[in-house]
């Protein structure tokens, strides 16, 4: 479209163009964790809906639930949930107006993506060892 | 009303905003503060409570009423910040006018068919036969 009237030039900055650094990856892991929470919401809601089907119609559900594609999807969700959690902590955190300055806003995302690897299994070593 | 020369744009000036074009930006954040409590309270309850994934389990677990209440408040609050989350992933990123209100109407359906059957599986549980 523009290129009709004008020479080529970069349009504003976009991730194409645009050095990585943390602060960006976390924005965008933020939003793709709460698209796949939505996903993992209606599937939480569905199982819901098996449960008060009875235990006939439950049966495959738990069983795929409990074999390894089930754990595995479990431990992600788990895992976008803790990451969802500790950067949207951030965000309000961010809309008081603290924690803005670049070093810190790099410190707390590490931070939050280390939360997301350490929380699943931390719920999983209670899981298994404590209670 | 007859009195008024201005144009539409120019009464909008007047006007202002509104005062509801923050009305999404508050609800997220409100919603994401309860959720800070009750998707946390679900996670490590459920994964404490139930020994495993199975029928009984679930049962023993959803019959509890403060288990089914804070399931319900999560459901419900969960659908609306989730909704308003997709609302602003689409809005930036489909740029077809078609597409983009057929994704709007459908993450307005969505949650609400979704929540309207796991509410009443909640109940169906704790009341039914």
């Amino acid at each position: 479209m523009a290129g009709a009237t004008r020479p080529d030039r970069p349009l504003s900055p976009f991730i194409t163009v645009w050095r990585w650094h943390v602060t960006m990856a976390t924005s965008i892991i933020h939003r793709a964790t709460g698209v796949g929470l939505y996903g993992g919401m209606i599937l939480f809601c569905f199982w819901l809906m098996a449960v008060a089907a009875g235990p006939e119609a439950y049966e495959p559900v738990g069983a795929f639930l409990a074999g390894p594609i089930g754990q595995i999807g479990l431990y992600l969700l788990v895992a976008a949930f803790a990451y969802h959690l500790a950067n949207g902590i951030r965000h309000l955190v961010f809309d008081t107006g603290a924690g803005l300055k670049p070093s810190d806003a790099e410190t707390t995302a590490w931070f939050a993506i280390l939360f997301a690897f350490a929380a699943p299994l931390g719920l999983w070593a209670l899981v298994t060892f404590g209670g | 009303m007859s009195k008024d020369k201005s144009t539409p744009l120019g009464r909008v000036r007047n006007h202002g905003a509104a005062a509801e074009g923050t009305g999404h930006f508050v609800g997220q954040r409100v919603s994401a503060i309860a959720l800070l409590f009750l998707a946390t309270w679900f996670v490590l309850s459920a994964a404490l409570s139930m020994d495993g994934p199975t029928y009984v389990a679930a049962i023993d677990f959803i019959v509890q009423p403060f288990n089914a209440v804070g399931v319900i408040l999560l459901i419900m609050v969960s659908l609306y910040h989730m909704r308003i989350g997709m609302g602003e992933v689409i809005n930036d990123y489909i740029h077809k006018p078609f597409a983009k209100i057929a994704l709007l109407l459908l993450n307005t359906l969505v949650p609400l068919v979704i929540a309207a059957g796991a509410l009443f599986a909640v109940l169906l549980v704790n009341f039914g036969a």
